[in-house]
Order: structure tokens, then C-alpha cells, then sequence
């Protein structure tokens, strides 16, 4: 395997909860001290329920928040904004692509000023550069280039996903987060958007982190697997090592509860309800 | 005969771009003690026949139906009295999202009580009795402590526990769940799926479960009817369904499932739609 | 460098107009919400009508609204006995003809509405923006000014300010506006705090977006739906207070046709001729009653697309 892209250390993550009149001021810590790496071009799937933390890691990841302690560190260039700020060379190594693509989309803003707003903010491509690379990623992530002049509210869930993770590509990143990025579509449309992703991992060469409570989702995509549980990491390793001897109780748990669609399983709860 | 038998509905919405066939002609049947899921994709109208059957259809919707009876009473002639009457008490229903459910501004224990007082004519001590007695039967814990907590205090399982045992304090004799645990963590979703079978198994009425989710309707399900776009695509045992499916559209759900996954890329519902189409 | 780009100049047209179809469809899809609410079609068509006879006030109205006929003080409507055809509506104690005066007020009371508007609009809404972007103390500070003007009669602290300003028909207006302002940035604010954790406004600060893109760029156009109706509704408001303010004498100035002043004019006059007080009344019942339905339109054209989006 290759070089790790991404190195985290210890990372730590708190949250001041303002005391009141009756109560005292607390501190909620979110994420509890994770390590992991994630090698170039393989795909980390962080699981866990919610409030376990994952989606703060996310938002850390991609510089939204800064970290209260412990080291980050994405393809050679340490990330810590609330010493160093963000530099637009950190931006263009990592992206990320929400959950709820009704809400990652500026309902005002047609889908070409989406595209090329990173572009506008982080280059000084020209607009005619500009208009070809965001029509070039329209063809990319399977829409049409007459979609350029649209508005959000003219497209289905599954079409407005592909924009956002087009939006996310738009600088070329090296990593993505791809923050529950199938978990608010139909399973039709999920299956598309997840063979998007593989395809365009394979074309551009990127590193996923993939966060998901969905475990066949995970099952499908991921090489690593990382669950967490209450801001800590309780299970860390390959896909296959996760899924075929957990060794954590709060894994155990989570898969048996899955919901089991295979003829087997039903057969034996029909046999069970039977007697 | 059927507990609930619809037949032809067709329900249709004015909007901006004229009108909108959200169900094109669906028969509906449930009979006392069965699980019926309902299984589509968004647009598929799934929730609409439901909604459409309790009345709970915003205006713009036109309704129709060659037949819409419940225990043998026609629902369509029915006053909005006599609607009332029957919905809520022998026809109630869960929905997505259990906290905006419940009214945020009043006890958990109030609300319980009002709708055993509106259903029933209990007085104010049989009525606590029974909603403890209805808290403890969806397994919350320390029923008594809970009575005067607000939504708010508790969490989304625990809120979609108090929905359940609001819908059944009437002892229905037909429960709709509109995807009851797609708001819920998987852990949740469990004990939520096993709660609703078992309560419908000890009290033998008919469980409609409305839901997008395969995984849901293999864990609880005893018939199934799958929709698209409107129509009803297929309709079998649960068993037979995911065994040997019918009709290409169930053929290409089911394929789509990550767990079924075989090669490098999964099969997408287009793909069998380009195939063949959808009748 | 001669690269040469993908999408020749065709394709670009057609993008182009693609883009315009994008547009147009969202302003029909608007269009039909607001057809919906008849009040609302009724009201902008009394306010089309309104604004074309202010424009062509000069050409419509039968007389001067200054010149005094001598001969004809306090002359009844025409269908009132004594009246006369030329004076549609009667004259006033001078002997001006009302109708006239009512047509060129209309100009004095629509530019009243558009000015008050649009400074207290332009004034809330960066102001508002500030306070619900920053947060912190900068909010508290401006919302607790906020406060205690609307704490004030609104009527009260417009009077208040023309006495300081002195009375007239501009000073009028700054005075209506600084009292309607808090209402927009209250109402922005409100709009920019639940807009300001959506995930598209994050999105455009993982994209690099700075402090005043996210705030006018990003955020504003997507608040704007309440304003605009909040607009509207203000714009009757500032004639109703314009006319307050020129029926206690703070406003515009005799002669000015304002239907206020007219009013005020015309107070000793109200048991003789009820003429010369019922017509400005009725012109900014029926002008205020048309804006208001409007805006009730409007609020239902433009809030179900909020919800949807």
C-alpha cells in the first residue's frame, strides 16, 4: 500500500455548554482522542450512531472547526485553523459533500455559479476557463450541460447529490468527506451515486472518508472500517476484519441489529412467528 | 371479510404545473392481523393511499375510489363526525419524525390522557392507570417518573415509544406506521420494529407499514405491495417476494441492495429500466 | 495560448437560453401562487392604476390642483345638488377641485411610500445582516437599540423627530423611516440566523467564501422573501403615517396636495361639506387596503417556496 494521505493524532474535540441561572457550565467533549490514517486512494468509513461524534470529525477534517487538540495532517501540510488559518492551498486538498442535498444547495444560485464559485474565490481562472471546467464536471458526474443554467429546486435528490459532489471535485482535492452522502436518497438512486463515487475514485485518484450509519452501505465501499461510539474509537481496522470478527460489544450490537433482507432470515422469523 | 379494502383509488394534486396523478388506480386490502408493508421509492405515492384513507389530505388533493370500506362502513360517505370517530379510535397512525409528532407545550402523560378522553370515557383515575399501563407496554423505563416529561427530555426513540402507545391506547383495530423508524440509529430501529410486531401480535390488529427500506419489510412483513410512480408494481407474500420477484422493478430494488452486491458496480434501477420499462 | 474551448459559441447561446427558460419558470411558478389569492390580483391591479395616475397625473387631471375658482368655494360632488359637472368630486373651501388635488396627491403619497421603504429597507437589512452574521455582542448592542425604539408609539417618536428636524415633507420621511426600520432588521436578522448553520452556506465557506460574500452573496438573497413582504406592507404603513403627520400639521405643507394635509385642511369644514374630508380619507383607505392585499400575496407566493427549498 501506499503513503498515508491522511494523519490524525489524538485528536480531541470539546464543546463549552454555556451555564444558565440553574445550571453550571459543562464542557461536552465530542471527540475523545482518535488516531487513524488513511492511505492514498482507499476509502475510510467512519460508522456510528448519531451523536457519536462522526460528523464533528468531519467537520475538522475539512476546516469548518478547529480542533481543540492533537494534529491533523493532509498529504504533508499540517492543519490546525485556529493557529494558522486557511490557506488556499489547504482548500484545495480537501472537499466534502453533505447529507441532505435539499440543504447543500444555495436555493438562489443556478447550478453554474455552484460550480464555479470555488473556482471564482481560489483561482483567477477566466470566466469563459471557468464555464468549461464546470461543464466539464456536469459531463463528469453523469448530468447534462443544458443543467448549467438551472436552478436546485429543478432537480430530483439524486441529481442534486451529483452537484454537490461535483462542486466538491471542482479544485481537484486530493481528499473528500463525504459526510452521510447516500443516506437521504432512495435505494435506486443510492446504488447510482455510489458507483459514481467508485468511478470517480478510480478516474481522479481520490481518498474517501466516508461517513455512514448504514452498514451495507459501508460493507459495499469501504477498504478500512473506524467505529465509533460516544466520541471514541471502539473498532478500527480492514473491512474484513470489522465485518467478520468484531471484537468490541458496542460492533456486535450495531450488526445485530442491521435488518436482514436475505430469504434465510425471513424464513426464520416466518418459522418463529408460525410457532 | 378485509378489515380495510380499497379498491381504484386515484388520488390527484393541483400544482403550478397542473395536475399531479400521484396514485393511478391502486387496490388495497388488509385483513385483521396481517403486516402489510407498503414498499416504494419517494414519488411512489406510498404514503398518499394512507393519508387519503384517514383524510388527512391537504385540499388540493381530488380523491377517488370505487370502494373504500373499513369493517364493511363505506369511508367515503361518512361525515367528518363520524370520520373522527373511527380515526383515531379502530384507525390510528405513526409517523417519521416522533418528536415533531408531539406537542411540544404540554406532558407526555397529558397528551396520553387527552386521547383516552376525546376515545374513551374512563375517569381521570382509570385513565392514568391506563396510560401507565400503556407506557410500561412499549417499554419505557419508570413509566410514573415519565408521565410529566415533556418531548423535549427524551429522546427520538424514546418520543416514537410514546407516539405507538398514543396510537394504540384506543385499542385500534388498525395501526398505519409511515416510516416509523427512518428518523431513528439502527440500534433503535430494532427495538422500535420488534416493539410494533409484538404489540400487533398480541393484540391481533392489521399493521400497515409504510417504508422505503427492503431491510424493514424483511424483518416484519407478512404480504407486501411494492409501488412506483403511482402504481402497484407487485404484490405477494414476503417470502415469495424476496425468493422469486415478479416484476422487474422489485427485481432491480432488490438487486440494488449493497449487501446483494456481486460485482465491482452495483445494478441500478435505470439499468432494467432502459432494459424493459415499467408497466 | 490557443486553446481551444469545448463549447463553441452555439453551445453557448444555448446555455444561455437555457439559463433565461431557468429564470422564467421560476417567475411563472411565482406568478401562479399569487394568481391564486384573487384579493392579492385585485390589489395590484388598484396599484398599477394608482401609479399610472400618479404618473400622468398632468394629463388626467381635469384642473390645476393649485388654481382656485372664485366662484365655486366648497361646491358640492356633481350628483349633489348645486354641484357642478366640472367639478367631479366638489372643490375645497378655496375653491380647489378635489379630484385634481387626489391625483397629483397620489404622486406625493406613492413617492412617500417609496422613499420610507427604501432607505429603512436598505438601512435593516445591513444592519440586521450584521447583527444575525456576527452574533456576540455586536447583536446584543444592536438589537437592545432596536428595542427601545420600538419601545416608542411609533407615531409618538415620529413626532419627536420632525419636532427636532423641523416639519416638512422630507424630514417627514427620514422620521417614518428610522421609526419602521427595526421591523426589517429584526425580521433579517431572524431570516439570517436560521439561514446562516444551513449546509450551503457552509459549503460556500469550505469553498473560500469571505465574511461579505457569505453575508450579501450567500445569505441575503435567500432572506429576502419575508422582506419583501414586510415591504410592502411598510410602504402602506409610511403613507398612513405620512398622512398622519401632514393631518397634525408636521408634514407636508398647504399647499402641497398631500391627501393628509388635505385632510387636515379640511377639518373645520367636516359638518358643512362632508365632501372635502370623505374623498382623501377613502384615497388612502383604498390606496393602504390594495398594498395590504398585495402583500398578503405575495407572503403566499413566496413562502411555500421557502418551505419547499
Amino acid at each position: 500500500m501506499s503513503e498515508p494521505i491522511l494523519k490524525v493524532r489524538d485528536l480531541y474535540r470539546t464543546y463549552d455548554i454555556a451555564g444558565g441561572l440553574f445550571r453550571k457550565a459543562t464542557t461536552l467533549t465530542a471527540v475523545k482522542g482518535v488516531s487513524f490514517d488513511v492511505e492514498r486512494g482507499s476509502t475510510l468509513a467512519v460508522v456510528g450512531e448519531s451523536g457519536c461524534g462522526k460528523s464533528t470529525l468531519a467537520r475538522m477534517l475539512t476546516m469548518i472547526d478547529a480542533q481543540s487538540s492533537g494534529t491533523i495532517e493532509i498529504d504533508g501540510l499540517p492543519i490546525d485553523i485556529s493557529k494558522t488559518g486557511i490557506s488556499k492551498d489547504m482548500r484545495q486538498k480537501v472537499q466534502i459533500v453533505f447529507q441532505n442535498p435539499y440543504g447543500s444547495l444555495n436555493p438562489r444560485q443556478k447550478i453554474g455559479d455552484v460550480l464555479e464559485e470555488p473556482l471564482l474565490l481560489n483561482t483567477d481562472m477566466g470566466a469563459a476557463e471557468r464555464r468549461d471546467m464546470a461543464l466539464e464536471m456536469l459531463q463528469k458526474v453523469g448530468l447534462q450541460p443544458e443543467h448549467y443554467g438551472r436552478y436546485p429546486h429543478m432537480f430530483s435528490g439524486g441529481q442534486r447529490q451529483r452537484i454537490a459532489i461535483a462542486r466538491a471535485i471542482m479544485m481537484k482535492p486530493k481528499l473528500l468527506v463525504l459526510d452521510e452522502p447516500v443516506s437521504a436518497l432512495d435505494l435506486s438512486v443510492q446504488a447510482q451515486i455510489l458507483n459514481l463515487l467508485a468511478d470517480l475514485q478510480d478516474e481522479m485518484g481520490l481518498t474517501y472518508v466516508f461517513i455512514s450509519h448504514d452498514l451495507s452501505v459501508v460493507r459495499y465501499i469501504a477498504d478500512k472500517v473506524m467505529v465509533m461510539y460516544f466520541g471514541e474509537v471502539v473498532e478500527y481496522g480492514t473491512r474484513d476484519e470489522v465485518f467478520d470478527n468484531p471484537q468490541h460489544d458496542y460492533t456486535k450490537t450495531l450488526f445485530a441489529a442491521t435488518p436482514r433482507a436475505d430469504v434465510e432470515s425471513i424464513r426464520k422469523r416466518l418459522a418463529a412467528k408460525a410457532a | 371479510m378485509p378489515l380495510l379494502e380499497i379498491r381504484n383509488l386515484k388520488v390527484e394534486f393541483d400544482t403550478a404545473k397542473g395536475p399531479f396523478k400521484a396514485l393511478d388506480g391502486i387496490d388495497y386490502t388488509v385483513d385483521a392481523g396481517e403486516v402489510l408493508a407498503i414498499v416504494g421509492e419517494s414519488g411512489s405515492g406510498k404514503s398518499v393511499a394512507m393519508l387519503a384513507t384517514m383524510g388527512l389530505l391537504p385540499d388540493s388533493a381530488t380523491i377517488t375510489a370505487d370502494k373504500m370500506e373499513f369493517e364493511g362502513r363505506d369511508l367515503r360517505t361518512l361525515s367528518a363526525k363520524e370520520r373522527r370517530k373511527v380515526i383515531g379510535k379502530d384507525i390510528s397512525m405513526i409517523f417519521q419524525e416522533p418528536i415533531a409528532s408531539l406537542n411540544p407545550c404540554f406532558t407526555v402523560g397529558f397528551q396520553l390522557g387527552e386521547t383516552l378522553k376525546v376515545h374513551t370515557d374512563l375517569n381521570g383515575r382509570q385513565r392514568k392507570e391506563r396510560v401507565l399501563e400503556l407506557l410500561r407496554a412499549v417499554g419505557i423505563p419508570d413509566p410514573e417518573g415519565r408521565l410529566g416529561a415533556f418531548p423535549h427530555q427524551m429522546s427520538g426513540g424514546q418520543c416514537q415509544r410514546v407516539m405507538i402507545a398514543m396510537a394504540i391506547a384506543c385499542q385500534p383495530k388498525l395501526l398505519i406506521a409511515d416510516e416509523p423508524t427512518t428518523a431513528l440509529d439502527v440500534t433503535i430501529q430494532k427495538q422500535i420494529l420488534d416493539l410494533l410486531v409484538k404489540l400487533q401480535q398480541d393484540s391481533g390488529m392489521g399493521l400497515i407499514m409504510i417504508t422505503h427500506d427492503m431491510g424493514v419489510v424483511a424483518e416484519t412483513a407478512d404480504r407486501v405491495i411494492v409501488q412506483y410512480k403511482g402504481r402497484k408494481m407487485e404484490e405477494a407474500d414476503v417470502l415469495s417476494l424476496f425468493e422469486n420477484p415478479q416484476h422487474s422493478y422489485t427485481r432491480a430494488l432488490l438487486s440494488a441492495l449493497p449487501e446483494n452486491a456481486t460485482g465491482d458496480r452495483l445494478p441500478t434501477v435505470s439499468d432494467y429500466a432502459e432494459a424493459g420499462g415499467f408497466q | 495560448m490557443t486553446k481551444t474551448s469545448p463549447v463553441d459559441t452555439a453551445a453557448v447561446e444555448t446555455l444561455k437560453s437555457e439559463s433565461r427558460n431557468a429564470t422564467r419558470a421560476m417567475l411563472a411558478e411565482f406568478w401562479y401562487y399569487f394568481s391564486q389569492n384573487k384579493g392579492a390580483v385585485i390589489g395590484l391591479v388598484i396599484f398599477v392604476l394608482l401609479v399610472l395616475m400618479a404618473v400622468f397625473a398632468p394629463l388626467i387631471a381635469p384642473h390645476d390642483p393649485d388654481f382656485q375658482y372664485r366662484d365655486s368655494f366648497l361646491a358640492p360632488p356633481f350628483w349633489e345638488e348645486g354641484g357642478k359637472a366640472a367639478f367631479l368630486l366638489g372643490t375645497d373651501a378655496v375653491g380647489r377641485d378635489i379630484l385634481s388635488r387626489l391625483i397629483f396627491g397620489a404622486r406625493f403619497s406613492l413617492f412617500i411610500g417609496l422613499v420610507v421603504v427604501t432607505i429603512a429597507l436598505t438601512g435593516g437589512i445591513v444592519i440586521g445582516l450584521v447583527a444575525g452574521y456576527m452574533r456576540g455582542a455586536v447583536d446584543t448592542l444592536i438589537m437592545r437599540v432596536m428595542d427601545i425604539i420600538l419601545s416608542f408609539p411609533s407615531l409618538l417618536l415620529a413626532l419627536v423627530l420632525v419636532a427636532i428636524l423641523g416639519p416638512g415633507l422630507t424630514n417627514a420621511m427620514i422620521a417614518i423611516a428610522i421609526v419602521l426600520q427595526p421591523h426589517f432588521v429584526r425580521l433579517t436578522r431572524a431570516a439570517v440566523l436560521s439561514e446562516r448553520n444551513r449546509d450551503y452556506v457552509v459549503a460556500a465557506r469550505v469553498a473560500g467564501a469571505g465574511h461579505l460574500r457569505l453575508m450579501f452573496k450567500t445569505i441575503l438573497p435567500n432572506c429576502l422573501a419575508p422582506l419583501i413582504v414586510q415591504a410592502t406592507l411598510s410602504f402602506s404603513n409610511a403613507i398612513l403615517d405620512a398622512a398622519a403627520l401632514g393631518f397634525l400639521g408636521m408634514g407636508a405643507q398647504p399647499p402641497t396636495p398631500e391627501w393628509g394635509t388635505m385632510l387636515a385642511e379640511a377639518r373645520e369644514f367636516i359638518l358643512r361639506a362632508w365632501w372635502v374630508v370623505t374623498f382623501p380619507g377613502l384615497a388612502i383607505l383604498i390606496t393602504v387596503l390594495a398594498i395590504n392585499l398585495v402583500g398578503d400575496g405575495l407572503r403566499d407566493a413566496l413562502d411555500p417556496k421557502l418551505k419547499r427549498s
